[in-house]
């Protein structure tokens, strides 16, 4: 952000602008160019998960739309659902139908603000970094039930109640697994939690104290998973039993919302999971034996991609959970173990 | 499993429009939350009068309807009726042609129960097994279409003897297929049958025991998924299948109480290997021979009536004909298995939740055009 | 307690089984024919489109009695006596003009009864499968090619078919 603003500081006429607006100007800049980064990793993220299930399935999934391998499919998709029509069924709650889309969309992207992508490449480095990703990113849940409800159907209804249930369960598990991070660093600040994993793969947290920190990373992926609805617990708009959950009566662009909001939830674990287990934009040797000559938030992109493209294979490898058995596993195999991993990771911080 | 509930009861419409009714089924579920006190079957969206209808049709002309039964597996379904005016009219088929039949009804049986493994994977909600099977069945599909022309509604088993021969090199394409797509059936298994969450969401749920199953009459894998050894092919052998060695699998509760849906999915992957070793049989067997060698010049059969049963892949599928000389069936009527293993859904699902009346629902494997006919 | 764990551990080597078999399938070959670009070889024995080859068809109507879906519609009239005789290509008389041959391609079932009565075989089921059109009328294919004679007035097939709802 600084560097944001001392580009800036080299336009015409910006110094003459009042102090109280000028400080406010990076910042939308810096919300903006994030904004625009993850719309475009949002959209190669359906292309990629498309290509993904197609050659698991023995397809070739799209070909056409923009010559090599159809990489222009989904933009080509994105047309086509904002030029839809936007239905909104007559005994809709009209207005918080139309907001529900809005609201989770929301919840997804401002997360984003806390991630660091690299050295100096955040937006803002809040010493709270890592309670504002799980209360903004919780944001989705009311905008899930909201649309659950306003849209006036049995099938929705289920979608939104499923949701909110898991959602909420599964936030336990997986604020408890990421102790076993913040404990060693003593700090919620995703930049200091980073820096704390300088100089090479042996310092990334997924490496320290094995086999607990490790565990936590496992814990703290499958509970994600189930944060953002992603197969094997995509109970809340499962195809097969709810026809598509929340989003049944969704057309058009707000459908889209939903969708885009998905994979940038699907981003979002991705990059708190980099963040704090695999080094973030640290590189993977110390930089006096290799220098570093990928920039930190190529870096960064490139391990939040990986951790995509695995949520994606095992959506396309595994079967649906049961609503009783997401809970079962919540409360009773993953809290217990992340508590544990906890009370294992502080034992061994104090006494070692 | 054993729920209670209690207060308030929502209705959910579940169908005929919905993804995982295989069909236009109309589920009317009464629902306490995820807990579904009682589904009730509400049938007859696909109903195109297919009994009164071949009462105007000849005999001959009939064929192509039953294939529309269910689609699924048109071939198994011709061929009850087939065999059924064969009985009427007193045709006995050569050798050729009876060893052609059972290779196509055994390569029906494997089409059939792989759209019926891929689609419970599917209902399950894992997409991938579904595009496994459908790849694999594409290419009895396209044996299909070399030998009669067609892919899903063949007219191939014609009353005293078939469309046509199969082309020179079949045998060998068959067999080709067959070391194919034997392993193909572990890789689905390590995919999908022995994966911890498949097994749990289906090895303890829609429990039909063998005393109820029994009581509705259920038949077919259904039947033997909750351990009754009872196949047709077996008990009251038509086209010589007594001559072949081959293994009737039942459920044997591995994971749970038998006549649990993993155990009726688990017959069909298991029968499915079954007809793998009938069809290399039926090929050994082979002889030269005439396949319009009986065909009659008039199927006109004498008055009277009559009553086969074959094994389709989903259970036991009956033909009775009623004739009064003429060259139209008096009265057809089809005993279906579908519709019989429909009435005890409701018996079977009670109490269970919104996601194993769909695991329930899938393990039946139905065909709505079959049931509603 | 034994199960607790037992669930747990089944539970996580079945799935990475499964990822397994998933990450061996991202590497096969894709069976994908990419449709318009590719087509499939039709196997001579493909049930299609019907086609008839009016020039060989005697109209003898086996194949209108065949149908079990009444898709095809013939009218005839007996060639005068003064006119040339015409034969088909096998050799067979054609007493008949048959001045309507209509075949409803949206009312065939596809199922080949009617190519095997034909004795002169001109009634034949092509591979010929792309053939979708915007009217539903416009899958009644009209082969006749000759006028009658004796005046009649020629029954249009589509209305026929209207009636069917449209």
């Amino acid at each position: 952000m600084q560097s944001i603003a001392e580009l800036l500081g080299l336009l015409p006429g910006y110094s003459s602008i009042p102090e109280t607006y000028r400080a406010l100007i990076p910042v939308v800049v810096s919300c903006v160019v994030i904004f625009a980064c993850m719309a475009l990793a949002v959209l190669f993220a359906v292309w990629l998960e498309r290509k993904v299930s197609a050659h698991i399935q023995d397809r070739l999934g799209p070909m056409y739309v923009g010559g090599w391998h159809g990489w222009a499919q989904t933009l080509a998709d994105a047309v086509k659902l904002l030029l839809k029509e936007d239905i909104v069924p007559a005994s809709a709650d009209k207005l918080l139908f139309k907001v529900a889309p809005f609201v989770v969309f929301l919840g997804a992207f401002a997360a984003f603000v806390v991630i660091p992508f690299g050295a100096s490449s955040f937006v803002a480095d809040l010493n709270i970094g890592l309670l504002y990703v799980f209360a903004v990113g919780s944001l989705s849940v009311i905008g899930i039930i909201m649309a659950g409800w306003a849209s006036n159907n049995k099938y929705s209804l289920y979608g939104g109640m499923r949701a909110a249930a898991q959602i909420i369960s599964y936030e336990i598990p997986s604020a408890i697994a990421i102790m076993t991070v913040v404990i060693p660093v003593g700090s919620l600040s995703l930049v200091e939690i980073v820096n704390a994993q300088q100089g090479g793969i042996q310092n990334w947290f997924i490496f320290r104290y094995p086999p607990l920190v490790f565990l936590g990373f496992i814990i703290y992926f499958i509970a994600s998973l189930a944060e953002v609805n992603r197969t094997p617990f995509d109970i809340p708009e499962a195809e097969s039993e709810l026809v598509a959950g929340y989003h049944t009566e969704y057309s058009g662009m707000r459908f889209a919302f939903f969708f885009l909001a998905e994979y940038a939830n699907m981003f979002l674990v991705a990059s708190v999971a980099t963040a704090l287990f695999l080094g973030g934009w640290t590189w993977f040797v110390p930089e006096s034996v290799v220098p570093q000559f990928i920039p930190g938030p190529v870096l960064f992109f490139g391990k939040v991609l990986a951790l995509v493209f695995v949520q994606m294979w095992l959506r396309w490898s595994l079967p649906r959970l049961r609503v009783d058995q997401l809970m079962y596993l919540s409360w009773k195999v993953l809290l217990p173990a992340s508590l544990a991993l906890v009370l294992g990771v502080g034992w061994v911080t104090v006494y070692w | 499993m054993e729920v209670e509930y209690s207060g308030d009861v929502m209705t959910l419409n579940m169908g005929p429009q919905h993804p995982s009714t295989h069909g236009v089924l109309r589920l009317e579920l009464k629902t306490d939350g995820e807990i579904v006190a009682a589904a009730i079957p509400h049938i007859g969206y696909l109903h195109r009068c297919f009994e009164k209808h071949v009462e105007n049709v000849d005999y001959a002309g009939v064929v192509p309807y039953t294939d529309r039964m269910d689609y699924c597996a048109a071939m198994n379904m011709e061929l009850g009726y087939v065999l059924a005016v064969e009985k009427l009219m007193g045709i006995e088929v050569n050798n050729r042609v009876r060893c052609i039949r059972i290779v196509m009804a055994e390569l029906g049986r494997i089409a059939s129960h792989l759209i019926a493994a891929g689609t419970y994977g599917n209902d399950i909600g894992s997409f991938t097994p579904f595009l496994w099977c459908f790849r694999d069945r594409e290419r009895i599909l396209d044996m299909f279409e070399e030998t009669c022309g067609a892919r899903l509604l063949y007219n191939y088993n014609w009353i005293g003897g078939l469309m046509f021969d199969i082309k020179p090199g079949f045998e060998d394409k068959l067999i080709e297929f067959l070391d194919y797509f034997e392993p193909q059936v572990d890789n689905l298994n390590r995919l999908l049958s022995d994966n911890w969450i498949f097994i749990k969401r289906t090895a303890e749920v829609g429990i039909l025991s063998p005393e109820t199953a029994i009581s509705y009459g259920v038949t077919g894998p259904n039947l033997r998924g909750s351990g009754v050894k009872f196949d047709v092919r077996r008990d009251e052998p038509y086209l010589g299948y007594d001559e072949f060695d081959f293994e009737i699998p039942v459920g044997q509760g591995e994971y749970g109480p038998v006549g649990s849906c993993w155990d009726r999915y688990m017959v069909r992957i298991r029968e499915v290997k079954e007809s793998c070793k009938i069809i290399r049989q039926a090929v050994a067997k082979l002889t030269p021979g005439d396949v319009h060698e009986s065909i009659p010049k008039r199927i006109k059969p004498p008055a009277g009536e009559i009553y086969m049963r074959t094994e389709c892949p989903r259970g036991e599928l009956g033909y009775y004909i009623v004739s009064d000389g003429g060259l139209k069936p008096y009265r057809l009527k089809v005993k279906s298995p579908c519709f019989t293993v429909m009435s005890a859904f409701e018996e079977v699902s009670r109490g269970a939740m919104i996601s194993d009346v769909i695991a329930i629902l899938g393990s039946f494997d139905i065909v709505l055009g079959e049931i509603d006919r | 307690m034994w199960n607790y764990f037992r669930d747990i551990g089944l539970g996580i080597v079945t799935v990475l089984t499964s990822m397994g078999v998933a990450w061996r399938h991202l590497f096969t070959r894709s069976v994908t024919l990419q449709y318009p670009t590719e087509k499939w070889t039709m196997p001579e024995r493909s049930r299609m489109r019907l086609f008839n080859k009016i020039e060989d068809c005697i109209g003898c109507g086996q194949c209108a009695r065949a149908c079990p879906t009444d898709c095809i519609t013939i009218q005839t009239e007996k060639r005068g006596k003064d006119e040339p005789e015409v034969f088909a290509s096998d050799g067979t008389q054609i007493k008949l003009r048959t001045y309507v041959f209509d075949i409803d391609m949206a009312l065939c079932c596809y199922c080949s009864l009617c190519t095997f009565p034909c004795p002169t075989h001109c009634l034949v089921m092509t591979p010929e499968y792309e053939y979708s059109v915007y009217d539903k009328l416009d899958h009644i294919y009209r082969f006749a090619k000759e006028k009658p004679l004796s005046g009649k007035a020629q029954k249009p097939h589509s209305e026929k078919t209207e009636s069917h709802g449209q």
